[in-house]
């Protein structure tokens, strides 16, 4: 018995780390082939690669269609998030605040846009801006994407509100602070880490979303629209290249997101 | 001395059934230190609440120095708070939080951190100044809350169960330190508690409530010695209650006669309830008589430190305590064993007599 334990231990511990590599080799074994492809000197996807070569990537800068759709991207994915984060944050502030009729409706409602598929919102957005007499352009798509990641801001900072303890905006209100100031120095302050993680997440959905994108916008089009259009004809080392930084972008983001969300006082 | 709170008839009707206060007029005078005490659910923290201006009373009016306040918000009164869960900005210094009331007043960085470096000083916390909340004891971030609740100087300052997430010891010490404050400042202290033992060792005034109500107001003295209703009686100290019906000069019990000296307005035959201390009766001893002597029987003795806490079975069956400070003489052999017949006694003027049957 007591030289069995360890045995089958031993075993569990091997199957667990076993799957635990599976899982992440998975997970990241794609991200690696995209980005050693991606720096093939081959231009059809051969493993081995044959050889070592930045072509792609002076390719890639010296096109302008891609450049300008990845300014596109930026431009729609900043302001989508700003707007979402000011409509949301104050949604949030109103639904842990005020108690009003038809608050549980109004939270519903704010967050179907989460669990509506993109398609929808997209064709119901074009046929609205249609009837408003507004021509798909990067604004209506900002418009379109704000709506969608609404309710990804009301729900992250409406969680970290409710989990704020009530009393610290009465000391604050206690202390002779008017209630925009409570909100600016106290509130605020306490809630900063979900608005930025909410503000993160945002842009990256906005950044890579296409179903929204695809009904909403004109002529401009967003990095993901032009990858998926360029995809048509198979997919090139260049594309693989796009993605190679995007992927060093969203890794710079996520340590961003790590060391700004970062509570200066642990809780 | 001018009343600096008036409450006038304020009442909190969360619906037409449930009530959390109802028809309290109360009038607390400049440096006074008052304590509303009860038990949970008694309206008291409301109560606070609404002087505070975090909630609004249904009916009824809050006069701050002679002002009507009743709808001001709390940023533009002149009373400040001192939370039960302390409410210290997690995101500032200790000197900022402190500081943070004061440059609402419009004092310059430099003045706002000057006093409240003077009033960390006062609570004895002067080297915490640059420190998180997070980094401090209980003890120590109730300083720093009644340190930034006093900065400011306020009329009047309301204390919500001040002491209740401290240890016994720090509480104890605690509740020195703050009648030392408040003797030192001047200021106007409300406390909320439950606690009877920190309302009567605190306060100038005790407020007993009940379902919203004030029960009993008065000295902890007088709240004592002279409880208004068994519920007091019960809520304060503690008290050993027999059924009994007025007789005479005094009232039969089911054990025998009592002569009482509190004035009864009530016919021959009523129903009576009386109450006394377990302090104020005693064991007589062998062959010693007295007044109100009744038979008893020993039926428990609980040492506790201090002394004896003996059970006595009356002749009806009635269970009465009997405190008793323990004589550094007495040998082990004169503790009182259980079943032993002995006679107890109260004298007259310690008995209370309430009207009614109650059932406690």
């Amino acid at each position: 018995m007591t030289q069995r334990k360890p045995l089958s231990r031993f075993a569990a511990d091997t199957a667990l780390m076993t799957y635990v590599a599976l899982l992440m080799a998975f997970l990241y074994v794609p991200i690696w082939v995209l980005i050693a492809f991606s720096f093939s000197s081959s231009r059809s996807l051969t493993w081995p690669i044959p050889g070592f070569t930045l072509d792609w990537y002076r390719k890639l800068f010296a096109n302008t269609d891609l450049q300008a759709a990845v300014v596109n991207s930026f431009y729609v994915a900043t302001f989508a998030t700003i707007l979402a984060l000011i409509v949301g944050v104050a949604a949030a502030m109103a639904l842990h605040r005020l108690n009003f009729p038809g608050k549980t409706l109004f939270r519903r409602l704010i967050l179907l846009p989460i669990t509506l598929p993109g398609i929808v919102t997209g064709i119901s957005m074009l046929n609205m801006f249609r009837l408003f007499g507004f021509n798909p352009s990067l604004e209506t798509v900002i418009l379109g994407h704000a709506t969608a990641l609404l309710g990804v801001v009301v729900t992250q900072v409406f969680a970290r509100l409710q989990r704020l303890p009530r009393s610290l905006e009465e000391a604050s209100s206690d202390l002779g602070a008017p209630p925009w100031k409570t909100f600016l120095l106290v509130t605020l302050p306490n809630i900063r880490s979900a608005v930025i993680g909410a503000g993160l997440l945002s842009f990256v959905l906005s950044f890579d979303e296409i179903p929204v994108t695809f009904f909403l916008t004109g002529r401009d089009n967003t990095l993901p629209m032009y990858i998926y259009s360029t995809m048509r004809r198979g997919v090139t080392p260049e594309i693989n290249a796009v993605g190679t930084l995007i992927v060093l972008a969203s890794l710079v983001l996520i340590i961003l997101s790590v060391l700004l969300s970062r509570d200066r006082s642990p809780r | 001395m001018a009343a600096i709170i008036e409450l006038q008839g304020i009442s909190k009707h969360y619906s037409r059934t449930i009530i959390g206060v109802d028809n309290v007029s109360l009038s607390v005078e400049d440096g006074e230190f008052v304590t509303l005490l009860g038990p949970s659910g008694c309206g008291k923290s409301t109560l606070l609440r609404m002087i505070g201006g975090f909630e609004a009373p249904t009916h009824g009016k809050i006069r701050l120095a002679g002002q009507d306040v009743t709808h001001v918000p709390p940023y533009r009164r002149d009373v400040n708070m001192v939370f039960q869960d302390y409410a210290l900005f997690p995101h500032m210094t200790v000197g900022e939080n402190i500081a943070y009331g004061l440059k609402m007043l419009g004092k310059g960085r430099d003045e706002a951190r000057r006093m409240a470096a003077e009033a960390l000083e006062m609570v004895g916390l002067a080297d915490k100044i640059d420190q998180r909340p997070m980094q401090l004891s209980g003890g120590q971030r109730q300083r720093v809350a009644l340190a930034r609740a006093i900065v400011r100087r306020p009329k009047v300052l309301l204390l919500d169960e001040p002491l209740s997430a401290l240890d016994a010891r720090l509480r104890d010490q605690m509740r020195i330190e703050m009648k030392h404050l408040h003797e030192k400042v001047g200021i106007t202290f409300i406390m909320v508690t439950h606690d009877q033992e920190e309302a009567l060792t605190m306060s100038d005034r005790v407020v007993v409530m009940e379902k919203g109500r004030v029960a009993q107001d008065g000295r902890p003295q007088d709240l004592y010695d002279h409880p208004a209703s068994p519920y007091v009686a019960n809520f304060i100290g503690t008290t050993n209650f027999l059924a009994a019906r007025r007789s005479g000069a005094g009232v039969a019990t089911a054990a025998g006669p009592l002569q009482v000296e509190e004035a009864v307005d009530m016919p021959d035959g009523a129903e009576v309830t009386v109450g006394f201390r377990p302090e104020k009766t005693r064991i007589l001893a062998p062959g010693e008589t007295a007044a109100n002597a009744l038979p008893a029987r020993i039926a428990e003795v609980i040492y506790y430190g201090l002394g004896l806490r003996i059970t006595v079975e009356l002749a009806d069956g009635a269970q009465v305590h009997v405190d008793t400070l323990l004589p550094d003489t007495l040998a082990r052999s004169d503790v009182p064993r259980p079943g032993t017949p002995v006679t107890i006694a109260v004298e007259p003027h310690n008995i209370f007599v309430f009207p009614g049957k109650v059932v406690v």
